[in-house]
């Protein structure tokens, strides 16, 4: 029944009874020099110093443009670096290239030729778990201090020791050679990590010249919470599942929780029931309409730089958004209403009463909408603000892993809602929104519409809730107290979060916590675009990109 | 390199510290003021005088316009509208620290964090207030266990004023500001704990192994924070 079951039965074995590992391997020849078996891919084992031919082949041959993500781990007796790939035109083609390097020399070649998001994935595996990459552009300390010592997800790291972190004026990287040409008048602006408009605690090292910028570098790890390490101490039926809650936390916790939920239930091969299912459908797509709602307000807050209208405007939409989730979750933020197998709670008492509320929300949301055109997307100023700037064209886009809303809004047509379905998704009637004006106003456009499909959504769910036979009304699955998946089972699962697509690879190791727990955050990769779109540009055009990203500081830093 | 960073240390930053110092040594309260010293000896007037900048203190309140995690959603859900703090006359988010004289602190801090969110509390003028947001700011909350993450806002900056919860509700947070209104009212000054994490000139720390290894790449005269997490609670 569930859709999860049948995607997870692996390795998918093609008509000629090759599998798709197999044709791969072949593909690839001699570089590949084991195989290994994910739940959801094949894993191909390569050199360390060939990884750049194996991920040329890959891509250029083999079709595979989507680097998703890079997990790094660490085991007794070796480094590994995985890439999972897969392509944007099918998601469920996967593959996972497994690169395995030595203990005391723990060096392999770097992917960042090949996928430019690869740059800033490699960092942050040389900061926390200290796997070198060669040839890499720029590899230094991504998330902790510069002076950090000891990478802390690495096996052997002691978190007692002391630290110095530092305060020090950050230097004009472009200074220097444009000084010897004598007249230079570039002038380095440092905006963060406390400034409005980042958006959190997001740190942008910019260089201007007059007012455009000229060069800039996005510094992260304001907001490094150790969500990894946190769900690696955390036993999976109970413990990890408030954490999601805190990743996005633009209310979009129901979806995160379900990139978890999605990833362990799968491992652990469990099957929610399809009641839960429409709830979680339900559940998730209301906490996509308040995310959005948000992104709407900021970017309206940062183009026309006051608390106006349209942010109270988009706040109050919140609110009842807010207010139907504290319903159904008991929480106004931090939801923690999934469970594996299911749902905490079935839908609160009476349910007409909490029927009719959403349905009073999804009857005026047409007229908000309307509202929100009037004064956003028709209006003059916004439109010079936003049309034709911050351009960021499909292939670069793709280059750099962008999804979600940033993908659409450049001609991207990939969602996993439906791509990869899971939930109760390709029951329902709804549009994936693609819009290809690649500019920040496109952005918009999409999370506008955005809202209007998963308001559709809402609506079939409300309605297919409401007939459901009472007695068939199951909330979760039967999952025993404790989950314990087999030793060295690796999984890697994604879904759609608000931001984008949200992964999480899973190592498990016997025991009732995940041995390694690696989350692929879409803001990670869409806010690495922001040099391609704002330089050479106007610095008020880059504030309005940052905005139109919608980055939320706790995702991209985990 | 060296002569670059001093900007950092303004003869600004200086007055703060010491106003600091004296505060924590008590001999200084934070309702000092200059004009308070011009009124001279005369108890009469003095205790009025008191009274009444309290009063205006507590019912005008600049607040710093400052977000760092989730709790900060759930700030800027107080700050408009339904729960509008305006009400409370404590509404208007000031963009710079130099105007601001209430910090809130919606968030987890980290060790990247920490030296900045100093930097951005010393830059507020005395007298300035703190409330910290959330069961992070108490004790780092749910990533208490974290390599990286301060175990509350109090081992960096004074907090006159603790709301707990993850994230508090807008309510809890209005609740929290009427409180802090109600002792700046009364002139109450919460006590100033001794805080573990200091931002000192790197030459100052004493040397051990880190300092040594480090010494290479810091400066003299840089500030650092200097974290000592095997004695954090
Ligand atoms: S207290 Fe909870 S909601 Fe607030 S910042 Fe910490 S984790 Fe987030």
């Amino acid at each position: 029944m569930s859709l999860e079951e049948q995607q997870s039965d692996e390795p998918a074995e093609l008509e000629s009874g090759v599998s798709r590992g197999d044709e791969l391997a072949d593909l690839l020849g001699d570089l590949v020099v084991g195989r290994e078996e994910h739940m959801n891919a094949p894993g191909l084992v390569i050199r360390p110093d060939e990884v750049q031919d194996a991920l040329f082949k890959l891509r250029d041959e083999a079709g595979f443009d989507h680097l998703s993500c890079v997990t790094a781990q660490e085991y007794e007796d070796r480094y590994e670096s995985i890439y999972h790939l897969t392509k944007f035109d099918d998601r469920t083609d996967e593959v996972s290239v497994v690169v395995p390097t030595s203990k005391d020399n723990p060096v392999s070649q770097s992917a960042e030729p090949v996928f430019r998001t690869a740059d800033w994935h490699e960092r942050e595996a040389y900061d926390l778990v200290g796997i070198q990459y060669e040839d890499h552009p720029d590899l230094r300390r991504i998330l902790l201090p510069d002076t950090w010592q000891g990478h802390p997800l690495g096996l052997d790291y002691d978190q007692d020791r002391p630290q110095i972190a530092t305060l020090r004026e950050h230097a004009n990287p472009l200074e220097e050679d444009h000084r010897a040409a004598g007249d230079s008048n570039t002038m380095y602006i440092n905006i963060g990590p406390h400034h409005p408009a980042t958006h959190g605690v997001l740190h942008v090292e910019t260089v201007v010249d007059g007012e455009q910028v000229v060069d800039l570098d996005a510094d992260i790890g304001y907001l490094h919470r150790c969500e990894e390490q946190m769900c690696q101490q955390g036993t999976y039926r109970h413990q990890i599942m408030p954490y999601p809650d805190r990743w996005d936390y633009i209310s979009a916790g129901l979806l995160n929780e379900w990139a978890y939920a999605r990833t362990a239930e799968d491992l652990a091969d469990i099957d929610v029931p399809e009641y839960a299912q429409i709830i979680r459908t339900m559940g998730a797509e209301l906490c996509r309409i308040a995310s959005h709602m948000i992104a709407l307000g900021t970017f309206a807050l940062d183009v026309y730089g006051d608390f106006t209208a349209i942010f109270m405007y988009a706040m109050r939409d919140r609110e009842i958004v807010q207010n139907i989730l504290e319903d159904l979750t008991g929480q106004r933020m931090m939801f923690n209403y999934f469970r594996l197998g299911g749902v905490v709670w079935d839908l609160p008492e009476p349910r007409e009463e909490f029927f009719e509320k959403v349905r009073d929300f999804l009857d005026g949301l047409p007229q908000a909408l309307e509202e929100y055109h009037d004064m956003i997307t028709s209006n003059e100023i916004l439109q010079a603000r936003t049309v034709g700037t911050g351009v960021l064209p499909p292939e670069v886009a793709k280059s750099y892993g962008a999804t979600g809303p940033v993908a659409r809004g450049s001609g991207i047509d990939y969602d996993l809602r439906r791509d990869d379905s899971y939930g109760y998704y390709d029951e329902l009637d709804w549009d994936v929104v693609v819009e290809d004006g690649c500019d920040n106003f496109s952005r918009l456009l999409v999370r506008m519409r955005e809202v209007e499909e998963s308001a559709k959504i809402i609506q079939q769910c409300v309605d297919l809730l409401e007939d459901w036979p009472e007695d068939e009304r199951n909330i979760q699955a039967n999952v025993p107290r404790t989950l314990k998946p087999e030793e060295d089972t690796e999984i890697y699962r994604a879904v759609e979060g608000a931001k984008g697509e949200l992964g999480i690879y899973i190592r498990a190791d016997g025991t009732d916590k995940p041995a390694r727990f690696k989350i692929r955050s879409p803001c990670f990769s869409n806010l690495q675009t922001l040099p391609e779109m704002s330089e050479g540009e106007y610095i008020p055009d880059m504030i309005a990109s940052l905005g139109s990203l919608d980055i939320v500081l706790g995702e991209v830093d985990r | 390199m060296s002569s670059e960073q001093k900007p950092f240390v303004t003869d600004d930053t200086q007055v703060q510290t010491e106003t600091r110092d004296a505060r924590m040594a008590g001999a200084d309260d934070r309702f000092n003021s200059k004009l308070r010293e011009a009124f001279g000896s005369s108890p009469f007037i003095l205790t009025k005088f008191d009274k009444f900048m309290n009063w205006v203190r507590g019912s005008s309140m600049f607040m710093l316009q400052f977000g760092i995690a989730c709790c900060s959603i759930e700030m800027m859900h107080t700050y408009a509208i339904k729960h509008d703090l305006d009400r409370f006359a404590a509404g208007v988010p000031r963009a710079s620290p130099r105007q601001a004289d209430v910090i809130i602190v919606p968030g987890t801090i980290v060790s990247k964090f920490a030296p900045r969110m100093k930097r951005v509390y010393d830059q507020m003028p005395e007298p300035k207030f703190v409330v910290g947001m959330g069961s992070c700011t108490i004790s780092g909350g749910p990533f208490q266990e974290g390599y990286n993450v301060i175990k509350g806002a109090e081992e960096v900056i004074p907090v006159d004023i603790h709301i707990p919860g993850c994230p508090p509700r807008p309510e809890a947070l209005i609740y929290g500001i009427a409180k802090l209104q109600e002792r700046i009212a009364n002139g109450e000054s919460s006590p100033v704990t001794v805080k573990p994490y200091e931002l000192e000139q790197f030459g100052d720390l004493e040397s051990d192994e880190i300092v040594d290894k480090l010494a290479a790449q810091i400066d003299e005269d840089d500030l650092v924070m200097r974290y000592n997490w095997a004695d954090s609670p």
